[in-house]
């Protein structure tokens, strides 16, 4: 099969880039698959034709419980996680044009550690299940806020994004770093657990906000794509093309900040999606730029797959977080090393 | 007669150029002065600059000013000064090699590498000193630094920018997932290493200068050294290429000079993230792109604010003190935003 191929359908015709279409599609088979096996898995297996029964709401009361009540809340933050840190670390390469430029790195995510780690820190632990996400929230929009504010200048500068953005993430660090030094040494490591990311006892109550607001949000960064391929040439073509820039530039940060700012408060921030997922995804498409819903599919797949990994695997469970990274950063570096020379995003 | 007329008018502005930066050259260099002297003056005990001199001056002088003079201030002025002056240098050098803003010495795995060397010496070795970790941390941000560009180069183009900087983020990703994995299941060396995380020069004593000292200045040497070809890369490697410059030993030599200088760096002081990434900024907004004095002026600028930044902490959290890595931060991002909205920060 060649990489594209031109169909006319009478008077219409264009060009069909098979990567861009078989990745997601195989992305969302291997997620499907994954959630299934996810479901099944762990210290009570059950067998799928039983987790199918329970499904439909045949099942025993006992596994009712452990997939409707324990798994599958889990596995829905996960796969929402994923899906949202996907897309906003795709947004937010593309608009800076810079694949270093994700959440994590301009600070927001940063910012959620600081509300969660001062919630846990000097609450003393007492704080529980509300909130700290609650704070983490908060912290991550009124750091992504701040970046905005300060970076609008009759629009957004990709470049001047990016600088701000590290000088909020280096503050927000120190920030942590010092409420960690300060802290009892119980909460201080209850609070590292938080800070790398975790899907450990999530419920729909976790889950069921955040798929809301990504009910808003994803519609509104797939809606932002058409336009992202137009800020690409520069901001002097894309505003002789007709793109209002301003609006659009705003539009595009704005809901990045949403996506990752609800996922940041529903699991901590996983580290490293927002990142590599984005770089895996356009590696994998060929294309010019990461697409938007390949790379939020291949994050939930990553997320997904990582959280299997941790419960069924691994002999100790471990955050999400941590295997995120480790599962995602190899395949990225083997994808550096097999690929062909790239000298643009 | 009219050669005469016009060869003024073309050079006058490259002179004023020129001068204009040898009064920078100035200024920084009398703001490195002014703040190791604060650094050996102010303190939990606060010293007369008289005291200081005959301190100094007098290596006998057995009063108590003069021996917290000699033994603690002055060690730890001059690691301020070498790891300053390093991490200044490695950030220029760093964001000229990947022509990438976000170009910080820790991308090449440097702070990666060192975390978990560190981590390691806490939980297997049960080493608790901060003079203890300096050869790990050493070790390890080596290790990490020839990963990343053995990683990065293997790729069938060879090492470009976007690669590097690529590799260097999902190598420190996966070294951080390991130290990750490590620390949330261990309280013990959690308490140790987050300490050491945040970057500080207090309790390393004159020893560890000593030990990181040569690296550093060899790694000086290299970035000056280097700072000619780094100004023909940033025309594109093709163009370098073109106009005679050789392309892979112009990088290792940057490279290998930032290994030293960030590895030395951070084995002596722990990982400090803002000097490196913000200090060529700003320098930049002064000096222009131009790496024979960019390289310099961050190196004493970056010296500057490490040394300023650890006398304020131990001002305001007296009679404690704020570690220097918490204050860099904290005081240091206003500044750069305000810096990068002032101006039309120059690009790379």
């Amino acid at each position: 099969m060649t990489a594209r191929t031109t169909v006319r359908l009478g008077p219409v015709s264009g060009i069909v880039r098979w990567r861009q279409l078989v990745v997601p599609l195989a992305a969302l088979a291997l997620l499907v698959l994954l959630s299934a096996v996810s479901l099944g898995r762990g210290d009570f297996p059950i067998a799928i034709g039983d987790v199918l029964r329970t499904l439909a709401g045949l099942g025993e009361q006992a596994q009712e419980f452990i997939v409707l009540e324990l798994r599958a809340p889990r596995i829905v933050v996960g796969l929402l996680v994923g899906l949202a840190l996907g897309i906003a670390g795709a947004l937010f390469q593309t608009f800076a044009r810079n694949p270093l430029a994700s959440p994590d790195v301009l600070g927001i995510t940063q910012g959620a550690s600081v509300g969660a780690v001062a919630a846990i820190v000097l609450s003393g632990g007492a704080l529980g299940g509300l909130g700290v996400p609650v704070a983490a929230l908060a912290g991550a929009l009124l750091t992504g806020g701040l970046l905005f504010v300060l970076t609008w200048r009759a629009g957004i500068d990709g470049y001047r994004l990016v600088l701000i953005g590290i000088a909020l993430w280096s503050a927000m660090a120190a920030l942590t770093d010092w409420l960690l030094t300060n802290a009892e040494i119980h909460d201080a490591a209850a609070a590292y657990v938080w800070i790398t990311g975790s899907l450990n006892a999530r419920t729909w109550d976790n889950a069921v906000p955040l798929a809301l607001s990504l009910v808003v949000l994803v519609p509104l960064a797939l809606a932002a794509s058409r336009v992202l391929g137009v800020l690409q040439f520069g901001d002097d073509t894309a505003r002789g093309l007709g793109v209002r820039l301003p609006l659009a530039q705003a539009a595009v940060v704005l809901v990045a900040v949403g996506l990752v700012a609800t996922s940041v408060a529903a699991a901590g921030p996983i580290t490293f999606v927002a990142l590599v997922v984005p770089q895996i995804a356009v590696r994998l498409t060929g294309g010019s730029r990461p697409p938007l819903l390949a790379s939020g599919l291949l994050g939930a797949v990553l997320v997904v797959g990582a959280d299997l990994v941790t419960r069924t695997l691994l002999p100790q469970a471990l955050p999400v977080g941590i295997l995120t990274a480790a599962i995602g950063a190899p395949y990225l570096l083997w994808l550096l090393v097999r690929g062909r020379r790239r000298s643009t995003l | 007669m009219t050669a005469a007329l016009e060869a003024p008018a073309v050079r006058v502005p490259a002179r004023n150029r020129r001068s204009r930066r040898l009064v920078w050259l100035a200024v920084l260099l009398a703001l490195v002065l002014a703040a190791a002297l604060a650094s050996i003056a102010v303190g939990t005990r606060s010293i007369g600059l008289g005291e200081v001199w005959r301190a100094l001056l007098d290596g006998d002088l057995g009063t108590e000013e003069a021996v917290i003079v000699r033994q603690l201030r002055v060690p730890r002025t001059a690691l301020g000064l070498l790891v300053g002056l390093a991490l200044g240098v490695a950030g220029a050098l760093m964001q000229g090699h990947t022509r990438n803003p976000l170009g910080d010495p820790g991308l090449l795995g440097v702070t990666a590498g060192a975390s978990l060397a560190v981590v390691l010496a806490i939980a297997w070795f049960g080493i608790g000193t901060p003079s203890g970790y300096v050869w790990f941390a050493f070790a390890g941000a080596l290790a990490g630094t020839v990963l990343v560009y053995a990683i990065s180069s293997a790729g069938r183009g060879g090492a470009t920018p976007v690669t590097l900087a690529l590799a260097g983020a999902a190598l420190s990703a996966l070294l951080y997932a390991l130290v990750r994995a490590v620390l949330v299941s261990d309280q013990q060396t959690l308490d140790s290493f987050r300490f050491w995380v945040v970057g500080a020069l207090a309790g390393r004593g004159a020893e560890v200068s000593w030990q990181v000292g040569p690296f550093i200045a060899v790694g000086l040497v290299l970035a000056v050294a280097n700072a000619p070809a780094l100004n023909l890369l940033g025309l594109g490697e093709d163009v370098a290429r073109g106009l005679g410059q050789r392309i892979w030993p112009a990088r290792v030599v940057g490279l290998g000079a930032i290994t030293l200088l960030c590895g030395a760096a951070t084995a002596a002081a722990g990982p400090i993230a803002f000097v490196g990434l913000v200090v060529p900024h700003a320098v930049r907004a002064i000096t222009g792109p131009d790496h024979r004095w960019l390289i310099p002026c961050s190196g004493l600028l970056g010296a500057a604010l490490l040394l300023l930044a650890d006398v304020l902490g131990r001002i305001v959290a007296r009679p404690g003190e704020l570690q220097v890595g918490i204050v860099l931060a904290l005081v240091g991002a206003p500044f750069f935003i305000v810096l990068v909205r002032r101006r039309r920060t120059a690009g790379l």
